[in-house]
């Protein structure tokens, strides 16, 4: 029984992550019309980040500051959300009334670039973030059982982002600009709102979702240039399986799926790292629109 | 009908529109005084919506010259013109935000004068929309969606009003609320455009009417000309 709560547990600690990366695709995809395959590797940039900012900003640039674990949860989505919002204004803009398959190629291509980049100066097998604050470190006492207190954190954390996130779009003001620039643009900038303004900073904070997911990860997976290839290609899995636009099914279904693996490693582990895909395949066959997509 | 002497509020020049290599307006001039209602009358395809449409900057092309109040809207991009020219629009296809509620809707678009009317005038106004506050966009009748559309334009303090088509599809006992609607903006000194198919219902409410052509005004007509000019004006509309 413990075994099964200890892994429902770090199940849904990879769930966090799964969430939180569907849904800053889901926003983007949602407002843009964009599959951002740079996902990954704003995810990964966003762990580098904090990697830098802790152990590298002396020896690289001569500047005596280390930013730690909490500052680079400010400083990491900043960075990469600029960096997001400069490649939206400088390139996929140009390709706001194409096909998906043109936005797909270049975010590949910026993925690829910023792979290759990292893997320049860093061990692609991992190089481990020691910045991991005291307070966050040991075990917590849950009572029935003992459990990481980092990871909890992680947990809560993320999901206080996600259902903020989820908020903010569903119920607020600024929300309803969104959705409303979404639906019809043209008209909602005859209102007199500034259309490609929102876009851009949608597809900056969708970015800065990445980075932020990638400063969680970085205490607990070593930060590495390939982190971020080898979790989208899941993502986009969640993705399928949830449907795209939708944000609470974003999130749900990646909670959901990061359990389900859990689950696995206790009921059949060999089939751990393949039952997101196979889940993929039998949604595919029977609800092509995914589990919360609208069928057209 | 407003004083003799009331300012030009909306002065339209030369005014050229293209939607990417079609050549839609063709020299529009169309002059607007503050307080009056004016129609713009004519065939289906005149381009009577592109006319209001290229106001708004939502052509793919326009040149010339658009001035309210003396201030120059053609190189304005489209989210700022409302803002400068106090403009609101009711597009032809009402333009309801599916995916909004009715609360949202109204909301949406953002101030841009001081004084517009508030949410509770508004719903004084229109009763029927209070009671569907909470309903999605989606789900609302005709009647409801033409409503909404007007009512949220009124909360944003513009003061030109530029409808099209409002009473397309509608049913009588709507069209006479409809009709009491522009009575009191009216009565409330609003500068109102209406492009209308449904001559009966524009004519008792008009200041004045322009017949569109081909992308350029043929006629222009005072309501108190309407019964000596109705025969050239039916020769007009007539299909
Ligand atoms: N989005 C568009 N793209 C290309 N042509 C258009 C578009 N909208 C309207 N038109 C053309 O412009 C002309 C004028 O249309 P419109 O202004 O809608 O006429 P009206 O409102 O007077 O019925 C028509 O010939 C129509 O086919
Ligand atoms: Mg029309």
């Amino acid at each position: 029984m413990q075994l099964i709560t200890a892994q429902a547990l770090l199940g849904l600690n990879v769930g966090v992550f799964y969430a939180m990366l569907s849904l800053g695709l889901a926003v983007i995809f949602g407002l843009l019309n964009i599959i951002n395959f740079a996902h990954g590797a704003m995810y990964m940039l966003g762990a580098f980040v904090a990697l830098i900012g802790y152990s590298y900003l002396e020896q690289w640039f001569g500047i005596s500051l280390q930013i730690g674990f909490w500052g680079s949860l400010i400083m990491a989505p900043l960075v990469v959300g600029l960096l997001g919002i400069i490649i939206e204004r400088t390139m996929l803009k140009r390709l706001a009334n194409l096909d998906h398959i043109y936005g797909l190629l270049l975010t590949f291509g910026i993925t690829l670039i910023l792979q290759g980049l990292f893997a320049n100066y860093f061990n692609v097998s991992g190089t481990p973030y020691p910045g991991q604050p005291e307070v966050l470190s040991g075990v917590l006492n849950l009572g029935f059982m003992y459990f990481p207190t980092y990871r909890m954190f992680a947990i809560v954390f993320s999901l206080v982002v996600c259902f903020a996130t989820w908020y903010v779009i569903e119920h607020t003001r600024l929300g309803s600009r969104l959705r409303a620039g979404v639906e019809n643009p043209q008209l909602t900038q005859a209102f007199g709102l500034n259309v490609p303004l929102m876009v851009t900073l949608t597809f900056g904070f969708g970015a800065a979702l990445a980075g932020l997911a990638g400063v969680l990860a970085a205490p607990i997976y070593s930060v590495s240039p390939l982190m971020g290839a080898d979790l989208i290609i899941v993502v986009f899995a969640v993705v399928v399986i949830g449907g795209m636009g939708s944000i609470m099914g974003a999130i749900l279904t990646g909670l959901a799926l990061g359990l389900v693996e859990g689950m696995t490693k206790v009921f059949y582990p060999p089939a751990a790292n393949t039952v997101i895909f196979f889940l993929m395949v039998l949604v595919l066959l029977f609800r092509p629109a995914g589990l919360f997509g609208k069928e057209q | 009908m407003p004083p003799e002497n009331a300012r030009e509020l909306l002065k339209i020049e030369n005014l050229h529109a293209w939607y990417g290599e079609s050549h839609i307006l063709h020299g529009m001039e169309l002059t607007v005084h503050e307080g009056e209602v004016i129609t713009l009358l004519g065939r289906n395809g005149s381009g009577r919506s592109t006319t209001l449409k290229a106001i708004l900057g939502l052509v793919g092309k326009r040149t010339g010259s658009i001035r309210v109040n003396g201030t120059e809207l053609i190189n304005l991009p489209t989210h700022q013109i409302a803002r400068v020219g106090k403009l609101g629009y009711c597009p032809e296809e009402r333009g309801i935000y599916a995916s909004l509620n009715v609360d949202e809707n109204l909301v949406l678009p953002p101030v841009v004068a001081e004084d517009g009317m508030s949410v509770d005038e508004i719903y004084q106004m229109f009763p029927n929309l209070r009671e569907r506050r909470k309903s999605q966009g989606s789900k609302l009748s005709g009647g409801e969606q033409q409503m909404l559309a007007i009512a949220r334009i009124l909360r944003t303090g513009a003061t030109l009003l530029l409808l099209d088509e409002i009473t397309e599809g509608l049913a009588p006992v709507i069209l006479k609320s409809l009709n009491d609607v522009i009575l009191k903006l009216r009565g409330k000194g609003y500068t109102i455009i209406l492009v209308e198919q449904n001559f009966h219902f524009a004519a008792p409410l008009a200041d004045r009417h322009y017949v569109i052509e081909h992308g350029r005004v043929v006629l222009q007509i005072a309501a108190d000309e309407l019964e000596a000019k109705q025969d050239e004006l039916n020769r007009h509309l007539s299909v």
